[in-house]
């Protein structure tokens, strides 16, 4: 049994989202005009095993987010079918869930306990976890007074202590300093020894050229490529570039 | 699929609420004191001072009976209503089971109702008739609002992920209840043929039976209990099911 399958699945978002008003919804009652879709994913399908790290490139709108999402059992698919075999720990956005005038350990306990993570196991679990973020010293202070860099270790340092059967980042290890990146990839290679699977969103390709073992590039919510990293992104940069060539005044 | 303690977690969300609210209000608790207090001051100076002939016993605490439960359920419910949208970033970015925020919502506004129904006893103790054995119906009746709250707060949540004008309905529903809930007068005045219908509206029933118990001593009627109870769980059914069918499409509305 894979641990993520993805069979045939789209997703749609209405255009009009975001302001919804009952006046939005009566405009559109009353009115014969059709509501136009966004197609945020197009027919994709693929798996995901048990063990490996996978990366996600595409340029911004690609669909990578709502991919996560989907993974993440965030979103339903419009068509097709998503399956997810195992405990996801989600890493979607720095600190999703902190609130800044909860102090550090507050902050700790909460996103842990949303994470999945029950009352014993985290007082058991704190101290590592403390350590490993390296803010112990501003542990008791309100999370307002935390740099961005300190919030992402924390919240790093939850995820990964949370032992998820899949670790999904989403573009978010380029925050913090080179120390404590190179911190992170070591749990991130510890964590993958034990057996751990990563789904990894990324622009930057030497992060996926390292870490991954296979990529999947997303265009507009199709699926354009998917094998070898370092094949995968060949043609994707090769691309960029293109586009950025041709957005060029000459 | 989440596999968490749900009840560590909503504690956990109620304790967040709760230390925010108060953290950033020097006088916390004591706006939850002052406010029922000075509602039953004016409401007592207007029907007592300025209407007089009501002939209700016990005035000021009769009035306290309504506003207690009143004000957890419409402070409770335009929280609930809100919970939502004040959490995009847990719907949209933590998998975490989405009926945790309103019900923890609806519970960090318990411990402002448990300080009101506090002041309430004291002063029932202090100026009202004496305890009795029917008292045990206390934590029942204010279970079931707590049901019924919730109940409501997973229907108007979700459905103001939709409609996000399901906010300024929650607030003025709760302007017109405060008239047709029995607040400030008494049951007893309301013509007959509207009486069954009063008797389904778990606030007005609530507020009956309190005073039932705290000012005249007896158990309240076993048809009231039956149907607030009805209600109550009726509301906190529909609730979770609506709540289930409207979630799916919460991430491409928030």
């Amino acid at each position: 049994m894979s641990l993520i399958e993805f069979d045939h699945v789209t997703k749609t978002f209405p255009h009009a989202a975001g302001r919804v008003l009952l006046r939005t919804h009566l405009l559109r009652w009353f009115s014969s005009e059709k509501h136009t879709l966004f197609y945020a994913l197009k027919n994709i399908s693929f798996t995901m095993e048990r063990g490996e790290c996978l990366g996600i490139v595409g340029r911004n709108g690609a669909g990578k987010s709502t991919l996560l999402g989907m993974v993440a059992g965030l979103a339903k698919p419009n068509g097709g079918r998503v399956r997810v075999n195992g405990r996801v720990g989600a890493l979607l956005e720095l600190g999703s869930g902190f609130h800044p005038d909860l102090s550090g350990a507050e902050n700790l306990v909460l996103n842990a306990s949303l994470l999945g993570i029950g009352k014993k196991r985290i007082a058991e679990l704190f101290d590592q976890i403390v350590e490993f973020s390296g803010v112990a010293d501003f542990i008791n202070e309100p999370l307002r007074t935390f740099s961005s860099g300190m919030s992402l270790r924390l919240a790093f340092s939850v995820a990964i202590h949370t032992e998820p059967d899949l670790l999904l980042i989403d573009e978010i290890l380029g925050v913090g300093d080179s120390a404590f990146q190179a911190k992170c990839a070591d749990a991130l290679e510890s964590y993958r020894r034990r057996g751990g699977s990563l789904l990894f969103v990324s622009h930057s390709g030497a992060t996926v050229r390292k870490m991954c073992d296979r990529a999947i590039w997303l265009d507009h919510g199709e699926l354009m490529m998917e094998g070898n990293p370092d094949a995968v992104l060949k043609e994707y940069e090769g691309t960029s570039e293109a586009v950025a060539a041709a957005a060029q005044p000459t | 699929m989440w596999k968490g303690d749900y009840t560590f977690t909503t504690r956990c969300l109620v304790e967040k609420d709760f230390k925010i609210r108060y953290r950033n209000m020097s006088l916390g608790m004591f706006w939850s004191l002052l406010n029922p207090l000075i509602m039953m001051g004016v409401l007592w100076f207007i029907f007592v001072k300025v209407f007089p002939g009501n002939t209700m016993p016990y005035y000021p605490l009769a009035v306290l009976c309504g506003i207690v439960p009143f004000n957890f359920f419409s402070i409770a419910w335009a929280n609930g209503t809100s919970s939502l949208l004040d959490s995009v970033g847990l719907v949209k970015r933590v998998p975490v089971p989405r009926q945790i925020i309103p019900i923890a919502s609806v519970f960090s506004n318990c411990m402002h109702l448990l300080i009101q129904v506090g002041l309430l006893l004291v002063l029932v103790l202090a100026f009202g008739p004496r305890i009795n054995i029917e008292w045990l119906w206390l934590p029942v009746l204010w279970a079931l609002e707590i049901v019924f709250v919730c109940g409501l707060a997973l229907i108007f949540s979700a459905v103001n992920v939709y409609v996000r004008d399901a906010r300024y309905f929650v607030e003025s529903a709760n302007n017109i209840l405060f008239w047709l809930v029995p607040v400030f007068y008494s049951f007893s005045i309301i013509p007959a043929r509207f009486r069954e219908i009063y008797m389904y509206n778990p606030i007005a029933a609530l507020v009956m039976a309190l005073r039932n118990i705290l000012l005249e001593g007896r158990a309240p009627a076993s048809s009231l209990l039956s149907k607030l109870t009805l209600v109550s769980f009726g509301t906190l059914v529909v609730g979770w099911f609506v709540f289930k069918k409207l979630q799916e499409r919460f991430y491409e509305y928030l």
